[in-house]
């Protein structure tokens, strides 16, 4: 029997198979964060989590936290230095891989969550906060994404995370995980590696604003297995991060 | 900072890498004329409306943003820090935030002629810290993530300490590593316990998540925030008032009761 899963969930098993055992990630909040824990629980025992605030980890935190400054991501880390530290550690090339979460996206990958008038008027965004550093200077970014026609743009209005480009130092796009999807950006373009369980071809490239490679034959996204539904579970207990009502069959 | 409130000051700058619903708050009063940030908005809930009302409308009143990645505040405030006009750093290249901004520049690698850019130094007039404890003198413990908290009380002509307590002095010089921030830096030291609720501090006080949402919640409409100004700031006279209207047993909830002390350093010679 298959157990029952959110989307959500799904997505953080996705961002947690992004990490390779021995890797230092730059780890970000909400999904991403549960990705690093859980690979830590699964198949990267190893892995080293950089947070932006400072804090070092090389176990996940004890308990559910909302912001990587909460008791419990202090508690047990390695280091708690400065944030010019970790971003120090990041510019000199020791990160392998980096989270961003983005507001936008377009073709190369690029990241809007500044400013944007898609709707017609202005919206304004938090902001980078991290995001524009660890595209600029990861070895490599997982992106994160809402899979929404208005958010997958032939090009944003802003570029707050840069994309692919030339003369680029290192690094760029390399997944992009969404509500539908996992995507290859690392060729500087957008290519289907495996589709949600239950999602078509037909509904990605509606919910897209570009042209998407989806080939014949697209698998389908492996679906959490027991362990890791049990592990995201304990981590995020009322599902605050990880809870949606698009539960797939 | 709700004091900076209460006093109806004007035409702040504020400035931080991730700001919390605090900047939101100030904005929302009307206290603030520009903001030089990374990120703001609510950490857990998203969208803080204060400033988006403030950017997108002007209500209460337009601000000027001055956009940042968190590594190029942390080398503005860095650059000051040292004494230095700029810092270089890759970071941003290739993307809009560093495109014709007022503080950031490309600049030439005077060894390899590689293409850099120079984050112009940031010199607050006031950096408002909080650490665990403090002496009298104003030589500050501070443990956890340390953030920028160095950074800005190295850079600040003056720089206010907030403590949860003020210690004998030999407290400070029994671990003297832990000392993030020099007294002769220090323009005044403030006792305050809970003086960052509902935000955490570690060994002293849980993160209290509810407000933070609450927050977020009501502020979405102006009549929503208002009224949370008037209740929890216009209506409070002091720092004492707010922890009173939390209630004694919000406090005792949040109030850290357990002990992860660290292991004892000998620093005999």
């Amino acid at each position: 029997m298959i157990a029952t899963y959110t989307r959500r969930e799904l997505m953080v098993v996705a961002a947690a198979r992004e990490i390779h055992d021995g890797e230092v990630v730059f780890v970000g909040m909400r999904l991403p964060l549960l990705g690093f824990g859980l690979a830590k629980a699964t198949h990267a025992p190893n892995a080293i989590g950089l947070f932006e605030n400072g804090v070092i980890r090389d176990r996940p935190a004890e308990s559910f936290i909302y912001t990587m400054g909460d008791p419990p991501n202090i508690v047990g880390a390695v280091a708690c230095l400065g944030l010019n530290d970790v971003m120090s550690l990041l510019q000199q090339g020791r990160v392998n891989v980096g989270f961003i979460g983005g507001a936008e996206i377009d073709p190369l990958g690029n990241l809007n969550t500044t400013r944007t008038s898609s709707s017609g008027s202005l919206v304004r965004l938090p902001g980078s906060g991290g995001g524009g550093d660890i595209a600029s200077l990861a070895g490599r970014t997982v992106l994160i994404m809402e899979h929404e026609p208005r958010r997958f743009r032939e090009r944003v209005d802003y570029i707050t995370s840069p994309g692919h480009f030339p003369g680029r130092r290192r690094g760029g796009p390399a997944t992009l995980i969404t509500t539908l999807g996992v995507f290859d950006l690392s060729g500087g373009a957008v290519r289907a590696a495996s589709l949600h369980p239950a999602v078509t071809p037909e509904q990605v490239r509606q919910a897209t604003g570009f042209a998407i490679t989806i080939d014949d034959g697209i698998p389908a996204t492996a679906p959490p297995s027991a362990d890791e539904l049990a592990y995201i579970r304990q981590a995020d207990p009322a599902g605050f991060w990880t809870g949606d009502s698009m539960k797939p069959r | 900072m709700h004091e900076l409130i209460r006093q109806q000051r004007r035409d702040l700058t504020l400035i931080g890498p991730i700001s919390d619903m605090a900047f939101d708050q100030l904005i929302a009063a009307g206290t603030v004329a520009r903001v030089i940030a990374a990120w703001v908005g609510n950490v857990a809930g998203g969208s803080g409306y204060g400033f988006r009302r403030a950017y997108e409308q002007g209500v209460p009143r337009r601000i000027a943003m001055e956009d940042h990645s968190n590594f190029t505040v942390g080398l503005a405030l860095k650059a000051a820090a040292m004494g230095l006009p700029y810092l270089p750093t890759f970071t941003g290249i290739g993307g809009d935030i560093v495109r014709g901004h007022p503080r950031i520049r490309p600049v030439d690698d005077p060894f390899d002629g590689s293409r850099l850019l120079a984050v112009g130094a940031l010199k607050p007039d006031v950096a408002i810290v909080h650490v665990q404890r403090a002496d009298a003198q104003g030589n500050a413990h501070l443990w956890g993530n340390l953030g920028l908290t160095m950074e800005a009380a190295y850079a600040a002509r003056r720089t206010i300490v907030i403590c949860e307590e003020i210690v004998p002095d030999e407290v400070v010089r029994s671990d003297p590593n832990r000392t993030v921030i020099p007294g002769f830096l220090t323009t005044a030291v403030v006792e305050e316990l809970g003086g960052a609720l509902p935000s955490s501090v570690q060994g002293y006080w849980r993160r209290d998540f509810e407000p933070f949402l609450d927050y977020h919640r009501v502020s979405r409409s102006i009549e929503g925030v208002q009224a949370w100004l008037r209740e929890w700031v216009f209506d409070l006279p002091d720092r004492q008032a707010y922890l009173r209207h939390m209630g004694e047993a919000a406090l005792e909830r949040l109030r850290v009761r357990d002990r992860r002390l660290a292991a004892a350093a000998n620093f005999a010679p």
